[in-house]
């Protein structure tokens, strides 16, 4: 039965569209067909960061109003066979998506792919709480700060009210997955340090990715971070947080806590 | 010599929702014969309408301004004082007339004679809430005291009739004691409050003081002032 996962935060710039990428490239990579879904219309990125950007003739929108059809929009990834990208649409806004379009096309994918991963935009109006709607998991973006973890937060909260799943009386599993974190400034006490961001989310940790200069090159060059960087810190962690969700147990390589003088020279580097 | 300014403590202000029992009285017209037969009542039970809020009751025989006014003041004559008037927009009304109001209920004529003394507030059982409370959330419960088994949220509330308990970070704003309850009060594990208020007085988190953050605290209402103190 195929998964819907939503990627979300509530903040915007937290690495959502990244994490999408990324993720979808390394569960496609293991083997599972997989569809990315960009649910950010009239700001779409998701093409971009999927090297897609000249390949998009139709859209999410088109699909929705019935001006094409699903297998004519789907963009199917050069590197990876099993991985497609519906793209968002750019002229619109999100007041082109309707809650009865968004349920058949996610209908339809479900029935074609093992994972339909949605990426929501930011903010809590109408095109994130349709990202949302019709969600079996999600994950929930934060950077180590406190804005995104007000946000990220608020997200939670809409994940328990406003789904599907919530209106059903279930749970909806959620995931955090830290972004952007710098252990340096967690332990200046410049950002919050990971145990402090959990207090507060009281959600299951699903991985940290650092920061990264690698996330950048990867997204101008139109190629997922798990595809490019494979070998990076920011890499490994994401491909080992798609393992997490197919549902191995994988221990954190990450290290969080301070490695002292002998740790830094037999220990593990950390980003 | 240099006078060093001592902080002036900030006063208390407080505000809050009440309601109270009035007497309507519903004109009709000819004026004149109206107030003939209010002559004539009163003349029967004087000193009935002396210290009693009136509110002019004008749904049923809207009147025009200058009639309008005419009629408080005559009433004022008669030393029935009018507090506001009931089925007419603001904007109808003339200078000078009380204020327009609206939302008024029937009561029994029974509650009017009697002089009401403050009622009890009517008491619920409390309301346990076993899910962190997120950021957005309101949680409202005015029947009775709210406990929430985990943390309150920067940016959620909890709105109770009695007392809040956290146990668990508060994080959000406590809003205790809303039904007229100045006896009840926040309790909390972990104090990070954005704002508390009992029954009316509140304090936003820049006015408590900061030694206070992140250890488990209470805050009750002593002498008409919002006490926040400590508990370990």
């Amino acid at each position: 039965m195929a998964k819907v996962l939503v990627v979300t935060s509530g903040k915007g710039g937290v690495g959502k569209t990244t994490s999408t990428a990324a993720l979808g490239a390394a569960l496609a990579q293991s083997g599972q067909n997989v569809a990315v879904v960009d649910f950010d219309v009239g700001l779409r990125n998701l093409d971009l960061v999927m090297g897609a950007e000249r390949r998009v003739v139709y859209d999410f929108v088109n699909v929705i109003q019935g001006e094409a059809k699903l297998a004519q929009a789907l963009i199917r990834d050069k590197r990876i066979d099993t991985l497609h990208l519906l793209p968002a649409s750019q002229t619109r806004d999100k007041d082109a998506l309707t809650p009865e379009g968004v349920a058949r096309v996610l209908d339809e994918l479900r029935e074609r792919f093992d994972w339909v991963i949605c990426d929501s935009p930011a903010g809590i109006e109408r095109g994130a709480t349709l990202a949302m709607r019709h969600a079996d998991v999600a994950v929930v973006v934060t950077n180590p700060e406190v804005s995104s973890v007000r946000d990220s937060d608020r997200i939670i909260g809409l994940l328990d009210s406003k789904t599907a799943r919530a209106e059903r009386g279930e749970r909806m599993e959620k995931h955090l997955l830290l972004t952007r974190y710098d252990r340096a400034r967690a332990e200046r006490g410049e950002m919050l340090k990971v145990d402090d961001v959990l207090e507060i989310l009281s959600i299951p940790l699903l991985g940290i990715v650092p920061e990264s200069q690698d996330v950048l090159r990867a997204s101008n060059l139109g190629q997922p971070v798990t595809v490019c960087a494979a070998a990076t810190p920011a890499g490994r962690a994401y491909a080992e947080a798609a393992r997490r969700l197919s549902g191995e147990a994988v221990p954190l390589s990450f290290s969080a806590e301070r490695t002292g003088f002998l740790g830094k020279l037999f220990g593990r580097r950390a980003a | 010599m240099t006078a060093a300014l001592a902080a002036a403590p900030r006063p208390a202000f407080r505000f809050r929702g009440r309601s109270f029992l009035a007497l309507s009285l519903a004109p009709t017209l000819p004026l004149d014969g109206w107030l003939a037969e209010l002559d004539a009542w009163t003349a029967r039970s004087p000193g009935f309408f002396s210290n009693r809020p009136v509110i002019l009751d004008c749904s049923t025989t809207p009147l025009d301004k200058s009639t309008l006014s005419r009629l408080v003041s005559e009433l004022a004559a008669r030393a029935i004082r009018i507090m506001a008037v009931e089925g007419l927009e603001a904007g109808s009304l003339p200078v000078g007339v009380p204020p327009a109001i609206a939302g008024g209920r029937d009561a029994s004529s029974a509650e009017i004679a009697r002089r009401s003394e403050s009622r009890a507030p009517v008491r619920g059982g409390a309301l346990y809430v076993e899910e962190p409370v997120r950021s957005g959330q309101s949680i409202l419960h005015p029947a009775g005291d709210v406990v929430v088994l985990g943390s309150v949220a920067s940016g959620a509330e909890i709105v109770a009739g009695g007392s809040i308990h956290v146990y668990g970070a508060l994080r959000g704003r406590a809003i205790a004691g809303v039904a007229g309850e100045p006896g009840a009060r926040i309790l909390c594990r972990r104090f990070q409050a954005e704002l508390l208020a009992i029954d009316g007085l509140y304090k936003a988190a820049d006015d408590i003081d900061p030694a206070l953050l992140d250890r488990p605290v209470q805050a009750r209402v002593g002498d008409d002032v919002l006490l926040v103190t400590a508990t370990d």
